[in-house]
């Protein structure tokens, strides 16, 4: 025997890595095989917990659909400058020249205005009112676009003030208040996504601990016999958590795949209201990150919820 | 091999399952356990296997100091020392090969070699044409054989057997004395604790005797 011994390592050394390769792949795929014997359970299992995953990955994409829709009136975050109104056009021309080198500006446009009287005019309604008075009413007026990295409201705040400072500019203003408002409503509900996310991922942790817990005491004997002849708990841990992993899989999986039914159900209508709206807004899918987060997050949420079962009750059962 | 100094099991609840016993077992040896029931026979075993702790006094068993094992190694001793029981432990949703293959999966032995030792091993015991078969469409005698089989795979130096004849006739107990005796010429050490004084007697082996926990006698018959 002790011959055998000194014999048989050797030998085996080369292909260790591939043995335990090996057995990684038969136990991984022997819980597969757990989950396809008893496939009605497996699937309510599974269905449970894509459900439970479907939801804060569905308002995921929904805000991300609305932060997508307001980027389209980016517009709100300009500035307006009206000059006084002795200011004439070869001026106006030069500080519209020199906001253009500032810092944060994307463009500056200028409104002309012999050229805003036309469109008043075009406009209809006020022709009246314009005849009425003598020469024309409305300043040069200039339209400031902040570049992105500064049109958050301090930013594009900071940079209104330094161009009410610029001469010969008579009024700024700054149209925040919606951006404000919807940047206060997206924040709100990013957190309520958090909220619901922790919670449905606690509940998806919950499912999963409370299956490998019900495996492992249908397995009673066969841990038991199985520590008898020497398993360590590495060993008897693997199946348990190969399971886990797979309930994410699939959970994460149905998920995903609720979610794009949704999305298929939706796009038609949403498409027909755009067309409305002479808007070409198409609902954002799920993208790739996306879905690597939504599977990435189930897969650790089945292995966590298996690895707590293990290590509550496996240590209990002991031969006797 | 097994080395027993002022052993004492006290069961929670205060009984003591086995009081103040000391003993030697050689490598090599097969040795019988006997006394009535409640004696500590099965009690003595689970310590050797580590299904029980010491509550006192210091075990030992080729040359590992049980006494002081941590949890975490206990997988390593099992392995060194096959199980043998009386209701056999099979896992009856398993065919008898992957029963008694086992203890080599278990060890992270290869394909090719589980296959060739699991076969040696149900050849050794006379049931290689039932490997596919599962334990339930067994005999008793043929499932206490497989058990046999699972606790041999591996070639463990000590092996261990708990009434491994109790439900079985003469005829097949003296069958399964017979494999034992076979497993011992080839340096195996054994220890089986039974009732059946008869077949002790016919065998002429080392015989220890327990009473109330204690060892009352430790005789070559
Ligand atoms: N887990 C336990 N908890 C409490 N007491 C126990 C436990 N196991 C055994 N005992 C007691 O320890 C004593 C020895 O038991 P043990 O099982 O070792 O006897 P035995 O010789 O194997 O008997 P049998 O021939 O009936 O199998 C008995 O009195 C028994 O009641
Ligand atoms: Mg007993």
């Amino acid at each position: 025997m002790s011959g055998d011994r000194r014999r048989t390592p050797a030998a085996r050394r080369p292909s260790r890595l591939r043995i335990w390769l090996l057995r990684h792949l038969q136990v991984a795929l022997a819980s597969l095989g757990r989950l396809a014997r008893s496939p009605l359970s497996s699937l309510m299992t599974i269905l449970v917990l894509g459900i439970a995953l479907s939801l804060p990955a569905g308002l995921h994409l929904l805000l991300k659909n609305v932060q997508q829709l307001a980027g389209h009136w980016d517009g709100a975050a300009t500035i307006s400058l009206y000059l006084a109104p002795e200011t004439g056009r070869g001026e106006a021309g030069r500080l519209a020249e020199r906001i253009r080198r500032l810092v944060g500006v994307e463009q500056v446009t200028l409104i002309d205005r012999e050229q805003a009287l036309e469109e008043f005019r075009r406009l209809g309604g006020f022709a009246g009112a314009l005849e009425a008075l003598e020469g024309n009413p409305l300043p040069h007026v200039l339209v400031v676009r902040p570049d992105p990295a500064h049109s958050d409201p301090d930013s594009a705040d900071a940079l209104l003030q330094r161009l009410q400072g610029m001469k010969p500019v008579e009024l700024g203003q700054l149209d925040l208040q919606w951006v404000r408002r919807f940047q206060a409503i997206t924040e709100i509900a990013r957190r309520g996504l958090l909220v619901l996310a922790a919670l449905l991922g606690m509940a998806v942790l919950l499912v999963v601990v409370n299956t490998i817990r019900l495996e492992i005491q249908n397995r009673r004997a066969e841990i038991e016999i199985t520590k008898l002849i020497g398993g360590t708990d590495a060993f008897i841990r693997r199946p348990f958590l190969y399971l886990g992993l797979w309930y994410g899989l699939f959970g994460g999986l149905s998920a995903w795949l609720l979610v794009s039914l949704s999305l298929w159900l939706l796009s038609g209508p949403v498409a027909r209201l755009a067309g409305l709206y002479d808007s070409r807004f198409v609902l954002a899918g799920m993208d790739p990150a996306t879905v690597a987060g939504l599977l990435g997050g189930a897969i650790l949420l089945g292995l966590g919820g298996a690895w707590l079962a293990v290590a509550r009750h496996l240590r209990d059962i002991e031969p006797a | 091999m097994i080395h027993f100094d002022n052993v004492t099991k006290r069961y929670p609840g205060g009984h003591e399952g086995l009081s103040n016993v000391s003993l030697h077992i050689d490598p090599g040896e097969m040795v019988f356990l006997t006394g009535h029931s409640g004696a500590g026979k099965s009690t003595l075993l689970k310590l050797i296997g580590l299904l029980e702790r010491s509550t006192r006094g210091q075990v030992r068993v080729g040359g590992r100091n049980l006494t002081r094992l941590r949890r975490r190694q206990i997988p390593y001793h099992r392995r060194e020392v096959g199980m043998i029981f009386q209701d056999h432990r099979l896992l009856y949703d398993r065919t008898v090969f992957d029963n008694v293959a086992m203890p080599l999966v278990v060890a992270g032995l290869g394909h090719a070699e589980v296959g060739r030792r699991v076969r040696a091993a149900l050849d050794k015991v006379g049931l290689l044409n039932k490997e596919k078969v599962y334990p339930i469409t067994l005999s008793g005698g043929e499932q206490q054989r497989v058990g046999i089989a699972r606790a041999v795979v591996s070639r463990p130096p000590v092996v261990l057997a708990d009434e491994p004849t109790g439900n079985l006739d003469p005829e097949l107990s003296r069958e399964i004395m017979q494999l034992f005796e076979r497993f011992n010429q080839v340096g195996v050490t054994l220890l089986i604790a039974t009732h059946d004084l008869e077949l002790i007697s016919r065998l002429g082996r080392r015989t220890l005797t327990l009473e109330q926990g204690r060892l009352l006698r430790d005789s070559t018959a």
